[in-house]
């Protein structure tokens, strides 16, 4: 287990308090000038030395990502943007830092907006977190106050305001892109990439944008230094990360761990293990919803790592785990999950806005055994279609955790939908009306 | 995609009152000049919560005149995201979690609650007029599933029994207490705590 001393994230349960006086007692905005004076190269050069990985879920380098920033600012201001529009169903990571370690947030956001040239910085979090956003902006208020932001942020010689921007629902606005189009007054539909956001980003000016984990911990690797951070976990999937584990556990929690830690520790030691016991588990979510399930075989030895769980067909995504025990029907579990997708489809791709309807409702047949055999081939099929044909990575996302349901859970599905093909029995199933149009919201 | 449709009956005129029009002020000003579109999505969050937690047609037109927009566009965002409510939900906007990491957890006891004491149907007001519910998608407190959001205010570790309770309440016109109902504090294993018992203790 990680040593008490080597958390970043000392306050995750509140114990402490979040204000300024009592975050500066935890090393928070201690020396923050000292940082910045070692030159924005240095800054760079420390997060690359940690090999420290995008917290958002795709695992991208920030010290590369920060490195694409122009070096000149030019006729265009640099933008920082943190997105906290977290909604990936299993993760609820960031909210815990937006209420809890504002300070770490606020601090991170200046010594990246220094790092990148950036005197704004817009902090984009979901509408429903109002309440912890009220928190964060408590703290950036109190943050002002005490000359911390502002103009010559923190002593720091950097003038740097900062701001809250609240989404409104919509899951696809933590797509990077579709964040932008949302900031700037718009609906949240993806943008076409390139050109890429750190050249032509918010108001096509230069824009970074990072997970809110991933800027939290950017002070302490500064101080701590980045080789401290890369000692933690293993090659290239460095240091701590903030685990959500959820579900059929006897104590879901969230807890900060190193990065390669089994998963079965993470389970039975943290979260006092499976509901009925480690035999009653059937299959784990490693990642957030969009991420493959697991199952139970292979939970034994599984890590959670980006690259060990590449390895087995998964990701770590925003390590949100779900645990899902006998108790529950895997095929309606993620037929919910596939819902979800197609509720949250942002309409702009046809594959993706019309495959996560079609993937629902086959979905939903198969849980009632309504589904014909050859069905089960053409939900693999549709899969397929979606997988790499849209803007952005929602069609990864939605398609994956069916195709990993089809390829641990096949045989249950086939014991359950085994008549005929449709067109021999004629079937009452109204297959070419888009029964997404007739939504019970209408 | 969700269908989303403004309600039937619409109020003829909307206009901010004096300090909803300090809060869009404020708001604009956060933005660089000539980009006062981006304070579309807060400015719709004002007329929402001037306009008893809904967005009538005339607000979408107010606010596009407010910040020199078209109509359409704004008209656009409203019906884009979710939780802008397009027709009336009463005082008490109840929404329960159905995904997932939910659903293993029993979320579905919490709908048959919110069926027994609000309405039989989602989005229809309950008898008082003072409350409706709908099932909504993650709202990113799983490891504290079945959870619940009362307008602001999240309610979490719910049980169908503690859900009946939390309806009685608003249902008169109480504002239940917000958080945990299990008595655990935020997001740590319960009675399971395996780290930072230092700062725990100290």
């Amino acid at each position: 287990m990680l040593k008490d001393k080597d958390r970043i994230f000392q306050n995750l349960y509140n114990d402490l308090g979040s204000d300024v006086a009592s975050s500066q007692k935890r090393g928070d905005w201690v020396n923050t000038k000292d940082l910045t004076d070692k030159g924005r190269d240095w800054i760079i050069n420390q997060i690359k030395d940690s090999q420290l990985r995008g917290r958002g879920g795709a695992g991208f380098p920030t010290g590369l990502k920060w490195s694409f920033a122009p070096k000149q600012v030019g006729s265009r201001p640099h933008y920082l943007v943190i997105n906290g529009d977290e909604s990936e169903p299993g993760t609820c990571k960031d909210r815990d830092i937006l209420r809890f370690e504002p300070h770490k947030l606020i601090e991170g956001c200046l010594i990246a907006s220094y790092a990148i040239q950036a005197h704004v910085c817009y902090i984009y979090i979901r509408g429903e977190y109002f309440i912890d956003g009220q928190k964060l902006q408590a703290a950036i208020d109190e943050a002002y106050e005490k000359k911390l932001l502002g103009k010559n942020a923190a002593g720091t010689g950097w003038d740097l305001d900062v701001y809250i921007h609240y989404g409104a629902g919509a899951y696809i606005c933590g797509e990077e892109t579709a964040l932008l189009e949302s900031l700037e007054g718009k609906k949240g539909q993806p943008r076409l990439k390139p050109p890429f956001p750190a050249l032509i980003g918010l108001y096509g000016c230069p824009t970074i944008i990072n997970n809110v984990e991933t800027i939290a911990v950017v002070p302490t690797i500064l101080r701590r230094g980045g080789k401290w951070f890369a000692s933690l976990g293993r090659e290239k999937n460095t240091g701590t990360k903030i685990f959500c584990i959820s579900g059929n556990v006897n104590n879901p929690c969230n807890v900060e761990e190193e990065m390669n830690i089994p998963l079965k520790e993470l389970i039975e030691v943290h979260a006092g293990g499976v509901i009925g016991g480690w035999d009653n588990l059937q299959a784990v979510i490693p990642g957030g919803s969009s991420m493959p399930l697991i199952p139970k075989e292979k939970c034994e030895t599984l890590t959670m790592d980006f690259d060990s769980l590449v390895a087995e067909k998964s990701g770590l995504g925003t390590a949100g785990v779900v645990v899902i025990n006998k108790d529950q029907d895997i095929i309606k579990c993620m037929a919910r999950i596939a819902r979800f997708y197609k509720h949250e489809s942002c309409g702009q791709c046809t594959p993706c806005r019309e495959g996560s309807g079609w993937m629902w409702r086959m979905l939903e047949r198969m849980v009632k055994g309504e589904a014909s055999r050859d069905e089960v081939e053409m939900l693999s099929d549709v899969t397929k279609q979606i997988e790499g044909h849209t803007i952005c990575a929602f069609g990864e996302g939605s398609s994956w955790p069916v195709q990993g349901l089809l390829r641990h859970f096949k045989d249950e599905i086939k014991k359950r939908n085994k008549f005929d093909p449709i067109v021999k029995e004629n079937k009452n199933i109204p297959y070419l009306v888009d029964q997404h149009l007739l939504d019970k919201n209408a | 995609m969700s269908l989303r449709r403004p309600a039937k009956d619409q109020p003829e005129n909307f206009e901010f009152s004096s300090s909803s029009l300090e809060a869009a002020k404020n708001i604009v000003s956060k933005y660089p000049e000539g980009k006062q579109q981006s304070a579309v999505m807060a400015l719709l969050y004002i007329a929402q919560k001037q306009n008893n937690n809904w967005i009538p047609l005339a607000a979408m037109k107010y606010i596009a005149k407010f910040l020199d927009m078209p109509y359409i566009k704004v008209y656009e965002v409203a019906t884009f995201y979710t939780m802008y409510n397009l027709s009336p939900v009463g005082k008490y906007f109840v929404q329960v979690c159905t995904t997932t990491p939910c659903m293993i957890r029993g979320a579905n006891k919490l709908v048959e609650a919110c069926k027994e004491k609000i309405s039989e149907n989602e989005s229809e007001l309950s008898s008082n007029k003072s409350c409706s519910w709908i099932e909504v998608e993650c709202l990113g407190a799983c490891v504290n599933a079945p959870m619940m959001q009362i307008n602001d205010d999240y309610y979490e570790d719910l049980d169908k029994k503690k859900t009946l309770e939390i309806l009685d309440k608003i249902l008169k016109g109480e504002k239940p207490k917000p958080g945990s109902y299990r008595g655990r504090i935020n997001n740590e294993p319960e009675n399971n705590r395996k780290t930072l018992l230092d700062v725990k203790n100290a």
